[in-house]
């Protein structure tokens, strides 16, 4: 988003505000400055910047007229509450900007929440204030931060409800607050208080984030490249929801993975099988975890004709396995990946498990040479045993239009299990990425010159098929 | 004689058309403008001279002669079958009159250059299409039918007088759906429907151009020397699904078999002027590649993609469920709200120390 209105909601990086607001102040940076010295009700550190004498404003030692002030502003709300109405004072150190705003936010809700001696609690206002706004830089490490907007809408939104019915604030959140106080429902609250307090400050931040989030899905406010590929769903949803898998159900392990450029562009070329293209996920999952980079996969123009299916293929990154997407893919530095076996590769009999089928035409080795890119060979052992094919029902696969209609051992289970006999097996997988195969030293010529080209291609197919043998003979069983 | 290039605009009463011949009129170095259409213009010329005349009709090539003109800006290719007076009377009007034009166009002496507005339809959509169209892909499915196959016909007489006059510059700009407050285009329809239609498990990538950039395009192709294919539009893409989030509205996914029966019936009662050809862009979309546009035709447009439609949602008016504004206060209030209460929270704390309790 271009709109600076909408830009300035998703910035979430406190650290980055609170150095905006450093470089601007010129004061010193947050860490260069001495903390307080006392010990929070929890134990645990203050983490408030001390003001005077080593110590916050909230540790500074109180005299006998903070103590009148506390009793005056005495709450009068409910006790799991109570804490809001009471703030310790700090005279000595007044905060003039910020805190009349943040005052007049606290006098606010104490008239919306039905709170009649209003009058008192405006009278604190100045005591509240700036307790307030230490408070919140030492509790939540995130709360100092509002921007000055924000603090100035609430205080004009506060002088304006402090007197006028509570009804004006109707549709906010502090109004829905004070709705729910007023009926009694302090269960809600309390339930959000003690989820927070669950996850400390970072309650605050993961939910922020998720807020952020939604609104961002919700109204559309994201970006994708021109190939479709929606990097924020692709690594806050569905990675998440596949790392499960790759973690604890396949227990992926992995080597070699320095042989993966951290710049620059490369073209992974993988074995293909399980029948489902489960190993495709796993190995960008893999890549993507180790190394931050997202490998671009190029897939059948199938995939990108079924429904659902295609969909998501687009808004992961994938791209038709053609030579003018990988081009330009590789063209900008992307990672590619490819798995040149198709669907005779994922398709293939359990008897011919860990057989490299034909590489394609050679397609992907003319590309890597166009764009002058390293071909990394990466080979994945376990997805073979992930649903292995015993037979391939051809009549009924040529009826549905599938390239193949599997009969897997899971299906036998189908009576007794339902659908969760479908699950693909446990199996412990191991991928390797090989030392890449340079195409740059053949020329851009290789891919007019054929025999070059497919020598080129047997050779990769002959590495996976090397690395494949290593790893399966390293293994000590299919699902350990 | 003061220099300047004398352009003759056909299409001038259609929306596009006008915007281009105020654009031309505002120009110093474009000295005569002649309009032609079938219908009169609705909206406000000042210096151009209109002729009420059908493209198939000789007297274009008289128009041609008698006006000196040197730059012919074929703007009148149609894309909706409604508004054409049904698809035969549209396809007559888009090949068969850009044929007679382009016939009467090389028996005029004075002719420098050709502009045809085309459209990326002519790319097709289908599933094996490359993710980004540049100008020199062809397409793996091309139309058959419809408005893309008008277009592509209209191209081959276009480059076929390229062809047989050297001496004549021949561009061609391939257009994405256009938006913009005044233009009216298949897609602003779509997206003035209460609910939106999408086809169940598709989510197209879309692309706009915004009609400034359209016409900013064809007034750049009129006075520059330019030529060759060209494709028009704002960079990026948008998802359609992403497109109706921003709009606020409501997606209502119809399963592909009933999709063309719902096109017909919005047809018939009027409300969008959807041809069944533009239907597959709703399964596939389509983006085309605009580096050309920028670095050879030298024109940048001003809007991206994603810019053009939130100018067009925010011009038109087009108010969803949700708005964006309200969303984005609200998530600023609940930010204010749990940071009050990590405040109350730190602030009982501290006090049940100071007091002393546990």
């Amino acid at each position: 988003m271009s709109d600076p209105a909408h830009s300035e909601a998703q910035v979430f990086s406190l650290d980055e505000q609170r150095a905006a607001r450093d470089a601007r102040s010129g004061s010193p940076p947050a860490a260069g400055r001495p903390r307080c010295v006392a010990t929070t009700a929890s134990g645990a550190r203050c983490r408030n910047y001390a003001v005077e004498d080593g110590r916050c404003r909230v540790h500074v030692p109180t005299d006998a007229d903070g103590e009148v002030a506390r009793s005056r502003s005495a709450p009068r709300r409910s006790p799991g509450l109570a804490g809001g109405a009471v703030h310790p004072r700090a005279e000595g150190h007044p905060h003039p900007a910020v805190s009349g705003s943040r005052s007049g936010a606290r006098a606010s809700d104490a008239d919306a929440a039905g709170d009649a001696g209003s009058a008192g609690d405006t009278g604190s206002a100045g005591d509240t204030g700036s307790a307030g706004d230490t408070g919140s830089a030492g509790d939540t490490g995130a709360a100092g931060d509002t921007g000055a907007h924000a603090a100035d809408a609430r205080a004009r939104e506060a002088s304006r409800s402090a007197t006028a019915s509570s009804g004006e604030r109707q549709g906010s959140f502090a109004w829905a607050e004070a709705q729910l106080l007023q009926r009694g429902y302090l269960a809600a609250i309390d339930g959000l208080e003690l989820l927070r307090d669950a996850a400390d400050d970072r309650f605050l931040e993961a939910l922020r984030g998720l807020v952020g989030f939604l609104r961002r899905r919700v109204t559309g406010a994201y970006e994708i490249d021109d190939f479709g590929f929606d990097e924020e769903l692709t690594t806050k949803v569905l990675m998440p929801l596949l790392r499960p898998l790759h973690r604890h159900y396949w227990r992926v392990t992995s080597h070699g993975i320095e042989h993966v450029p951290e710049q620059s562009g490369a073209l992974l070329v993988a074995n293909h099988a399980g029948t489902l293209p489960a190993d495709a996920l796993i190995t960008r999952l893999d890549v993507f975890d180790l190394t931050g980079r997202h490998a671009r996969e190029l897939g059948a123009d199938l995939v990108f004709r079924t429904p659902v299916v295609g969909a998501l293929a687009r808004k992961t990154g994938a791209t038709l396995a053609s030579g003018d997407d990988a081009d330009r893919l590789l063209a900008s530095g992307e990672l590619v990946a490819v798995w040149p076996e198709g669907f005779k590769g994922l398709g293939k009999p359990w008897k011919d498990r860990y057989k490299l089928q034909r590489f394609g035409r050679g397609g992907f080795v003319a590309t890597a040479s166009r764009a002058q890119v390293p071909i990394i060979p990466t080979a994945v052992v376990g997805s073979e045993e992930i649903y292995p094919m015993l037979f391939d029902l051809r009549i009924v696969a040529r009826l549905l239009g599938f390239p193949y209609f599997p009969v897997v051992p899971q299906m036998f289970a189908l009576p007794v299990l339902g659908p969760f006999a479908l699950l693909p097996l446990p199996s412990k997988w191991i991928i390797e990425y090989g030392e890449p195969i340079d195409t740059a030293s053949f020329g851009s010529d290789l891919a007019e010159d054929p025999m070059a080209l497919f020598d080129l291609t047997d050779q990769v197919r002959e590495q996976i098929q090397q690395m494949l043998q290593r790893n399966l003979m390293g293994r000590r069983s299919v699902f350990l | 004689m003061v220099e300047g290039r004398r352009v003759l605009l056909t299409g001038v009463a259609g929306q596009f058309g006008g915007l281009v011949a105020r654009a031309l009129e505002q120009r110093d170095d474009v000295l005569e403008i002649v309009g032609i259409d079938v219908r009169e213009p609705q909206h406000e010329l000042r210096r151009t001279e209109f002729v009420r005349a059908d493209l198939r009709n000789p007297l274009v090539g008289r128009v041609l002669e008698a006006a000196a003109i040197d730059t012919v800006l074929h703007l009148s290719i149609t894309s909706q079958p409604g508004a054409a007076g049904g698809r035969t009377s549209m396809k007559e009007h888009n090949v068969i009159g850009t044929m007679q034009l382009m016939a009467a166009c090389q028996a005029a002496p004075r002719l420098e250059r050709v502009v045809l507005k085309s459209t990326g339809a002519v790319y097709g959509s289908a599933h094996t299409d490359p993710a980004l169209f540049s100008e020199s892909s062809t397409p793996r499915i091309p139309p058959r039918t419809g408005f893309g196959k008008d277009a592509s016909e209209a191209e081959g007489y276009v480059r076929t007088l390229g062809r047989r006059r050297r001496d004549v510059a021949v561009t061609v700009l391939r257009l994405a759906n256009l938006v913009g407050p005044q233009v009216d285009s298949a897609f602003q329809s779509f997206f003035a429907l209460p609910v939106l239609p999408t086809v169940a498990g598709f989510d197209p990538r879309l692309q706009f151009c915004h009609e400034e950039d359209a016409v900013g395009a064809h007034v750049h192709a009129a006075t520059a020397a330019t030529e060759g294919t060209v494709n028009v539009a704002g960079a990026g893409a948008l998802y359609l699904s992403q497109a109706i989030r921003l709009a606020g509205r409501v997606p209502v996914p119809v399963p592909l078999p009933f999709v063309s029966a719902l096109a017909t019936a919005l047809r018939r009662s009027g409300r969008a002027d959807v041809a069944p050809d533009q239907l597959r862009m709703l399964q596939f979309g389509r983006v085309m590649d605009t580096t050309r546009l920028r670095e050879e035709f030298g024109y940048t447009p001003a809007y991206t993609t994603h810019t053009a439609f939130d100018d067009f949602l925010e011009r038109r008016r087009i108010r969803g469920m949700i708005d964006r504004d309200d969303a984005v206060r609200l998530e600023r209030e609940l930010y204010d709200f749990l940071q009050r209460k990590g405040q109350e929270r730190f602030l009982e704390s501290q006090r049940a120390v100071q007091e002393g309790r546990p």
